[in-house]
């Protein structure tokens, strides 16, 4: 079943068009991850299906019904904010019971229901504390609950780990899988973060400038980009892009080639000269030169390599993705 | 916190130039406060003396208590004060909420012209204000009072009061409409508590002009029983003759309300002054 499905929704701001043409649907027990550099609209098409604004025009239908003139709260949707939003006057109970109570549910069912949202995310012995006495893990996971107690058609998360710190947000993308794979509720999940969008996603919406450049699974987008500006925005580090005929002269395609699947070859077809090598560990990141572009290679390992060195790069054809003049894959 | 604010130096400057305004802006006060308990012969003898036994005097209390309804005066200023300042800043902030919070056609403009109000001193208008009541019957009713204080305090609320709901988050507001609060319950349970020290800065630099107000109360609400205190205390200043002790008197007790209402506001009053600048 198709639990969100947005037809030709365009928005504009004035004479802004931050959103054209938008189509995506989501199914049951879905997670999309809607992933673009900032001020590509994906807060705002979130804010859309949300009901917080109106599309300009198009058709926004969640669970079967059109909802572009029904409320936020009559939509049955749950959402989780950036700055978690936790209401500074009521402590985390009431937090989580406002919206039940708003919806007129009896107090047993309230409570059952907060204590099973609490117990999930290990929020029993905070249940009578003020958000302003919660670090800021705590706050996202009650901000979470009070998205989960309302048991909504579909759960919608703008930028929920931004205000997290690296090793908390490792932790809570962790929750949020699991928690994903316990209610089997769909999911939409904005963010610019390319790393969440590919480890949480069932499927991910890049978009930029207010479109829809692909929709697909992480690894069909990964391996299969259709533009220059998909390969070059998932993975980290990111796609390498050279004039093809720094490899085979006369072509005048773009040349994209991940660091991961260059390797150090005598024969190789690039000739550049180390400027920088990042060593963490497991692997070895090597930015370099060749001729005026920087390009960087990831070794499996550790590889002692100085800078200055002159290094030669190949890669099996089969990994080399060309792209035209407006950025569009060939073949 | 950086070297110079702990220097020791530097710290007893700064409190003694604090201390030097202190004494400076409480000097007046004081001198009412002295004056008001001492015999006619004395305040003229002695102005700057502290009350003894020999120039103490009750004489001006008791003139005060004697002459005029010295407490229904009172209770006019307090009912004209404190409605002033609850329609303040109901109808501010009600009007910042929304000019801070939708967007509409006009919305620039709309603020813009509230804020003209600040540069345009109301009594301009005094002429057209009275002819108003007259027509209205309001004349000698605290509710001309009330009406044109408040429409003296709106513009300068309106626009401090837009700037702070501005910083009120909005996923805030966004959680509660998902949680389906309908916007009234948004505006009086999230967003007032948050601008708390708004309204009470708002409250205060309101307060104190009307309270002390001659103006309107002699043109718009003479009569004996919509007398204000300022203008019931007039009646001891005559053209020839004063009676100090009693203006003296009037003026002490007239100060006891305003300072009880700083007090209670002044917490707020700070954490608004500094939130802007601090954080």
């Amino acid at each position: 079943m198709t639990v969100l499905s947005l037809k030709n929704v365009y928005k504009s701001f004035g004479a802004v068009e931050v959103l054209k043409d938008i189509n995506i649907e989501v199914e049951e027990g879905e997670f999309v991850v809607f992933v673009g550099p900032s001020g590509c609209g994906k807060s705002t098409l979130l804010r859309i299906i949300a009901g917080l604004e109106d599309a300009t025009s198009g058709e926004v239908n969640i669970g079967g019904i059109v909802v572009n003139t029904t409320p936020p709260s009559k939509r049955g949707i749950a959402m989780v904010f950036q700055s978690y939003a936790l209401y500074p006057h009521l402590n985390v109970r009431g937090n989580m019971s406002l919206a039940l109570k708003q919806e007129g549910h009896s107090k047993a069912k309230i409570a059952s229901r907060i204590t099973e949202a609490s117990r999930m995310l290990n929020l029993e012995d905070y249940l009578d504390r003020y958000p302003s006495e919660l670090s800021g893990g705590q706050r996202q996971r009650v901000a979470i609950g009070r998205a989960i107690v309302r048991q909504p058609k579909l759960f919608l998360f703008d930028e929920p780990l931004s205000n997290l710190d690296a090793a908390l947000r490792m932790n809570t993308r962790l929750e949020i899988a699991n928690l994903h794979q316990q209610l089997g509720t769909s999911i939409v999940y904005v963010t610019h973060d390319q790393t969440e969008a590919m480890t949480l996603a069932d499927k991910i919406v890049v978009l930029r400038a207010g479109r829809v450049e692909q929709i697909g699974s992480p690894m069909e987008l990964y391996n299969n980009p259709v533009n220059q500006f998909v390969a070059g925005f998932l993975g980290s580090p990111s796609m390498n892009f050279l004039p093809a005929e720094t490899v085979t002269p006369g072509d005048t395609r773009t040349l994209g080639i991940r660091p991961e699947d260059l390797v150090l070859s005598a024969e190789g077809p690039i000739q550049a000269t180390v400027q920088h090598v990042e060593h963490l560990g497991g692997d070895t990141n090597v930015i370099a030169m060749t001729g005026d572009k920087q390009i960087t290679a990831r070794f499996f390992g550790q590889h002692d390599l100085p800078a200055g060195q002159e290094v030669a790069l190949g890669f099996a054809q089969e990994k080399a993705r060309y792209f035209d003049a407006n950025g569009m894959r060939q073949a | 916190m950086s070297q110079a604010r702990t220097n020791p130096f530097n710290s007893a400057a700064m409190h003694g130039a604090l201390i030097l305004y202190t004494l400076i802006a409480l000097f007046p006060v004081f001198i009412i406060l002295i004056n008001s308990f001492k015999s006619r012969k004395f305040i003229f003898r002695e102005p700057l003396a502290l009350p003894n036994a020999e120039s103490f005097s009750l004489i001006g209390y008791q003139t005060v208590m004697k002459q005029g309804d010295f407490f229904l005066y009172f209770q006019n200023s307090m009912i004209v004060t404190v409605a002033s300042l609850f329609f303040i800043l109901l109808f501010g902030a009600m009007a910042a909420f929304a000019l801070s919070e939708y967007r509409f056609r006009g919305n620039m403009i709309l603020g813009l012209y509230l804020a003209l109000g600040i540069m345009v001193p109301i009594r301009i208008g005094t002429v057209a204000i009275l002819e108003m009541m007259v027509s209205t019957g309001l004349v000698n009713t605290l509710w001309a009072l009330i009406l044109v204080y408040t429409a003296q305090g709106l513009p300068l609320a309106v626009f401090i009061l837009t700037e702070f709901m501005r910083q009120v988050s909005d996923d805030l507001k966004n959680a509660a409409r998902v949680d389906g609060l309908s916007e009234y319950t948004i505006f009086f349970r999230l967003v007032l508590p948050l601008v708390r020290p708004a309204l009470a800065t708002v409250a205060v630099f309101n307060m104190i002009p009307i309270w002390n107000d001659l103006w309107f109360p002699l043109i718009l609400a003479p009569a004996e029983e919509t007398k204000t205190l300022t203008l019931g205390s007039q009646v001891f200043i005559g053209q020839f003759v004063t009676d100090w002790n009693a203006v003296l008197s009037a003026l002490s007790m007239a100060i006891l309300p305003v300072l009880l209402l700083y007090v209670i506001f002044s917490r707020q009053l700070i954490r608004g002054l500094t939130s802007g600048a601090v954080k």
